[in-house]
């Protein structure tokens, strides 16, 4: 047994890299720093090991060449998930590039309402340390900030010291939209968050209004969505008087159409707050199944996120007709490549497609696909590294244990070899 | 395999070589001496009629990073009008002011340069550089690690630490974030703009630390010069963009006392506040006060025009520009208790008067500036313009008949203010090779790069002699990089991967106590997980690290 201190995870976006793993041959028990998310994940039992072809446990130099008999003739394969390392990213791309590929991370839909505010109007933002020595007015918007990540409150607004809030249990905490589950946004001087709530579809006018009151614009009416326009404005008057209020959001959780022109609202909001003699940042969370990753390695690779198309022999960027999805549901495309290494859950969303699953050891399937290689989970199974929330912080994943599963980056590697070996290019 | 290269003419300011009729020979990558009788010659590349230089070197140029990512999202309609196909030997992507890495590295390949270096690499963020640098093949790379507006560094100052402390921490960050220089961005000012401070003159304190930017770049040009660090403190300093800040950049130069210091897209730097527009040209001051501290290097920064972005780690003035952004949409961030970095799109205008005058002092400082050896070819890339605009850039400094032409086109009340027209000097293909090649070399401390003779790396470009200096320098007939063929007629015909380049300066192992305790108590990382390993680097077999030595030291 070894026990493994400063472990980083891949796993819960806010860049945790303090658990401390038991490590006993292929099991391991996180016995420090775990939470809600982080704990099952690394305790999660590796199954598989073997690569699969239509059932039946095959090399993988045999199942790479079952994988690329199925793309080869194809017009316009899916490769769906894309949940994985840097390296595994940089090999999706280069068969999706081959191939003519369409790629879609699985939680672009959701990130597509940050992206099409950023390429709209762009945004003032920060990141985590920052949020931890500087943040003294937090608003969190339309999501239940500890669900998400359950210790972001212990690790970022309620830790001992910073650098430049005196007393950090003094930090104010906001809720807007959604109450949340339990008790972590309750400083440790026991002053709970204030709480304003409304219906989620109700969000963007309530948003709209504290906008407008933020610029000091008169409302005639004394309530919207329930809310009285009275704590709006209190609301409006502490984000102008905070010396560095952060205001974070959950895109996935804004579960309404145009939710993008909801986050532009509020990255505007933060623009003008930063007009008026003070400094306010946002800060859209994220960093789950390899999202910040996979929009950090497509965009340097291709110039675009990863929701982008290679169908023509270059990268074309549409963050609504790539959604793999649509293409799937609409029987446009003709494969789908799967890859997930951190969600054994998280299982392909098609059953009746040429199917290859590049997946996390422990995935089970209701129909099985015409192939399916077992990876390791990067930071568990393979150093590698993953970008958190913030999208700035690459963190450098550690290898735990000698299970002998292939990376993804190896599974798609031999895949795109045994292209390479059928002449495709 | 032994190649010879035939009776070329030679510009290899490295060893003196002007202008010089000599065949070279490569073998295992390196070029060698001319070999004994009677070896057999594998290849050889008949070179009369064409000019032979070094791989060009790019000692300035943003293409490994965060705020680089951020520029590609923000602008997925810059990449959509320069789609990148596929082809046998090369990946697909995209161009423009922000093209993919992988683009990147083709484009810069294609214009015969063979080396790159992103000079604002944050530390926190450096994993990111070096990762984004990973996929731009052929090119070597190479970062400045960013300091001066990190929280560690200020509060070492405000609590009078000695030199020496300063020193190991300087050193250790350079081998944490695995860099060959260390870059200073508006010291003190992106730190400031947390706090709200919305500008940092030389002299003004910052609001929490009560540090000046004068004592940051004297304690950080110490710390480079001390630790033997060849790249002198990498400088891009105060009031970036503001009318009047040649007066803080003639400041800075008298102030750092003879220390070397490189001061980057200088022309930012030199703005005067003459004439009905209050802003004028500071370029004639700028290069007499170049001229006259030989500790001083600059490289200009030079705008041309049409569409590009601006991506620099100075927070606090490209926030102040926001509404100069076109298209409008901009992009800042706070960064880690470490830096900032501000995004913002821009299209300079021959017919703004600001952007033809901006124009027009890039090129006055580099006609004025005597010494070759101390100024550097750059547009900034992409602040400025795109790094393909090289060629062109390169015909205006030698063709004065079409630097007047283009003058001619500017903004008339711009073309007033410029002195450009009365400036002969036309720079000699012995000049550009000194500021693309030998000069970058030398100045970033890369040992047997940036020249010809024997043991130097083969990183060699060959032109076809063209009166057309940008016909000649946008289409090399080869290149060759560690002696491969990677381009023929100007077209990628074999990509490979380039090393990176680092220093390891060395510092006394206890400074990591003080900076433990820092990041347990104030950051979000580990000090173990912080610090980049070399396997980083090399673990998938096409990344390499190369080490220089130290001045004074080898």
């Amino acid at each position: 047994m070894t026990e493994i201190t400063e472990v980083p995870s891949p796993f819960c976006g806010i860049g945790t890299d303090d658990l401390t793993i038991q490590v006993d041959g292929l099991a391991l028990k996180v016995t420090a720093n775990g939470c809600a998310v982080n704990t099952p994940a690394f305790e999660q039992a590796i199954t598989d090991t073997s690569p699969r072809v239509d059932g039946k446990e095959v090399s993988l130099e045999v199942a790479a060449k079952k994988a690329a008999g199925l793309l080869k003739d194809t017009q316009l394969p899916v490769i769906g998930g894309c949940a994985t390392d840097v390296n595994g990213m940089r090999a999706l791309l280069a068969l999706a590039d081959r191939v003519g590929a369409v790629v879609d991370n699985m939680n672009f839909s959701a990130a597509r309402n940050n992206l099409l505010t950023l390429q709209d109007s762009g945004w003032m933002n920060t990141t985590l340390a920052e949020v931890k020595n500087r943040c003294d007015l937090l608003l969190v918007v339309g999501t239940d900030l500890e669900a998400f990540a359950p210790r972001f409150f212990e690790r970022y607004l309620w830790n001992k010291e910073a650098m430049f809030v005196d007393d950090t249990a003094s930090r104010q905490v906001i809720y807007l939209g959604k109450a949340p589950s339990g008790n972590a946004s309750t400083s440790p001087n026991g002053q709970a968050a204030k709480v304003l709530t409304c219906a989620d579809a109700d969000l963007p006018e309530v948003i709209a209004v504290l906008r407008t009151l933020v610029k000091g614009q008169p409302i005639q009416a004394q309530t919207v969505a329930g809310i009285a326009i009275a704590d709006l404005q209190t609301l409006a008057e502490q984000l102008k008087a905070a010396r560095y209020s952060v205001v974070t959001w959950a895109a996935g959780a804004l579960a309404f159409r145009q939710a993008e022109l909801t986050v532009q609202t509020l990255s505007e909001m933060i623009k003008d707050i930063n007009d008026m003699n003070t400094r306010s940042s946002g800060l859209p969370l994220g960093g789950k199944e390899g999202d910040q990753t996979a929009n950090q390695v497509c965009g340097w690779t291709t110039g675009f996120p990863a929701r982008t198309r290679f169908s023509r022999g270059y990268p074309e960027y549409d963050p609504f007709l790539n959604d793999a999805n649509a293409l799937i549901a609409n029987d446009e495309a003709d494969a789908l490549v799967w890859v997930q290494a951190f969600n054994a859950k998280a299982t392909p969303p098609t059953d009746h497609l040429p199917t290859i699953v590049i997946g996390r050891s422990g995935m089970t399937f209701a129909k099985e696909p015409d192939v399916f290689i077992p990876v390791g989970t990067p930071g568990i199974d393979h150093a590698g590294h993953a970008y958190r929330m913030d999208n700035v912080v690459a963190i450098r994943l550690k290898k735990l244990r000698d299970s002998g599963l292939p990376s993804t980056a190896d599974a798609l590697h031999a895949i795109e070899n045994a292209l390479r070996e059928m002449n495709v290019c | 395999m032994l190649i010879k290269l035939t009776g070329g003419t030679v510009y290899d300011p490295a060893a003196g070589v002007d202008g010089k009729k000599q065949d070279i020979y490569i073998q295992d990558g390196r070029i060698v001496k001319k070999p004994v009788k009677d070896v057999q010659i594998d290849k050889e590349y008949d070179l009369k009629g064409k000019v032979v230089m070094s791989g060009a070197i790019d000692m300035h140029t943003h293409i490994g990073g965060g705020k680089g990512n951020i520029a590609r999202t923000l602008l997925p309609e810059d990449h959509r009008q320069d789609p990148v196909a596929r082809t046998e030997c090369t990946r697909s992507g995209c161009g423009h002011a922000m093209p993919s890495t992988f683009v990147t590295g083709y484009r810069y390949a294609e214009m015969g340069y063979t080396a790159g270096f992103e000079p604002a690499v944050l530390p926190v963020n450096a994993r990111q550089a070096h990762m984004e640098m990973a996929d731009i093949p052929i090119l070597d790379k190479g970062g400045y690690a960013m300091l001066g507006s990190d929280d560690y560094l200020l509060r070492m100052l405000t609590a009078k630490k000695d030199q020496k402390a300063v020193n190991d921490y300087v050193a250790w960050t350079m081998q944490a974030a695995k860099a060959i220089g260390i870059k200073v961005v508006n010291p003190g000012g992106i730190n400031a703009f947390k706090f709200n401070q919305r500008k940092l003159e030389l002299d003004e304190q910052n609001s929490h630390y009560g540090v000046t930017p004068r004592q940051i770049l004297q304690t950080l040009a110490t710390a480079v010069k001390e630790l033997g660090v060849s790249h002198p403190l990498h400088v891009h300093g105060c009031n970036l963009g503001v009318p009047g800040n040649m007066e803080t950049t003639l400041d800075t130069m008298e102030g750092i006392g003879g220390l070397p210091m490189h001061l980057t897209h200088i022309q930012f730097h030199s703005y005067g506040t003459e004439g009905d527009f209050k802003f004028s040209s500071g370029a004639a001051k700028i290069a007499e006060a170049v001229n006259k501290h030989k500790n001083i290097t600059i490289d200009v920064g030079q705008v041309l025009f049409g569409q590009t972005v601006t991506a620099s780690g100075d927070s606090m003035r490209q926030h102040a520009n926001h509404k100069h952004a076109n298209p409008n949409k901009w992009v800042t961030m706070d960064i880690e208790c470490d830096a900032g970095c501000g995004v913002v799109p821009f299209r300079y205008r021959d017919q703004n008067f600001v952007n033809a005058l901006q124009w027009a002092i890039g090129l006055e400082t580099f006609l004025l500036v005597d010494d070759p050896w101390r100024i550097f070819l750059t547009t900034d890339h992409p602040n400025g313009a795109p790094f393909t605009s090289y060629p062109h850039l390169i015909r205006l400094l030698m063709d004065k008949t079409f630097r007047n032409d283009m003058l001619s086109r500017i903004h008339p009340e711009a073309q007033k203010m410029t002195t450009l027209a009365s400036i002969d000097r036309e720079y000699s293909l012995q000049e550009i090779a000194i500021m693309t090649r030998a000069g970058a070399a030398k100045l970033i401390g890369l040992q047997d790069r940036g020249g010809l003779s024997p043991g130097n790396w083969a990183d060699i470009t060959i032109y076809t002699d063209n009166a057309d200096r940008e016909k000649m320098f946008e289409k090399p007939d080869y290149v060759f990089k560690d002696g491969d063929l990677v381009v023929r007629d100007g077209k990628v015909i074999h990509s490979k991967w380039g090393t990176t380049h680092v220093v390891k300066p060395d510092f006394d192992p206890s400074v990591e106590k003080g900076l433990k305790d820092y990041f347990d108590r104030y950051l979000t990382m580990k000090l173990g997980n912080f610090k980049i390993s070399d396997d980083e680097i090399t673990e998938d077999g096409r990344g390499s690290i190369t080490v220089h030595p130290l001045q004074g030291k080898n």
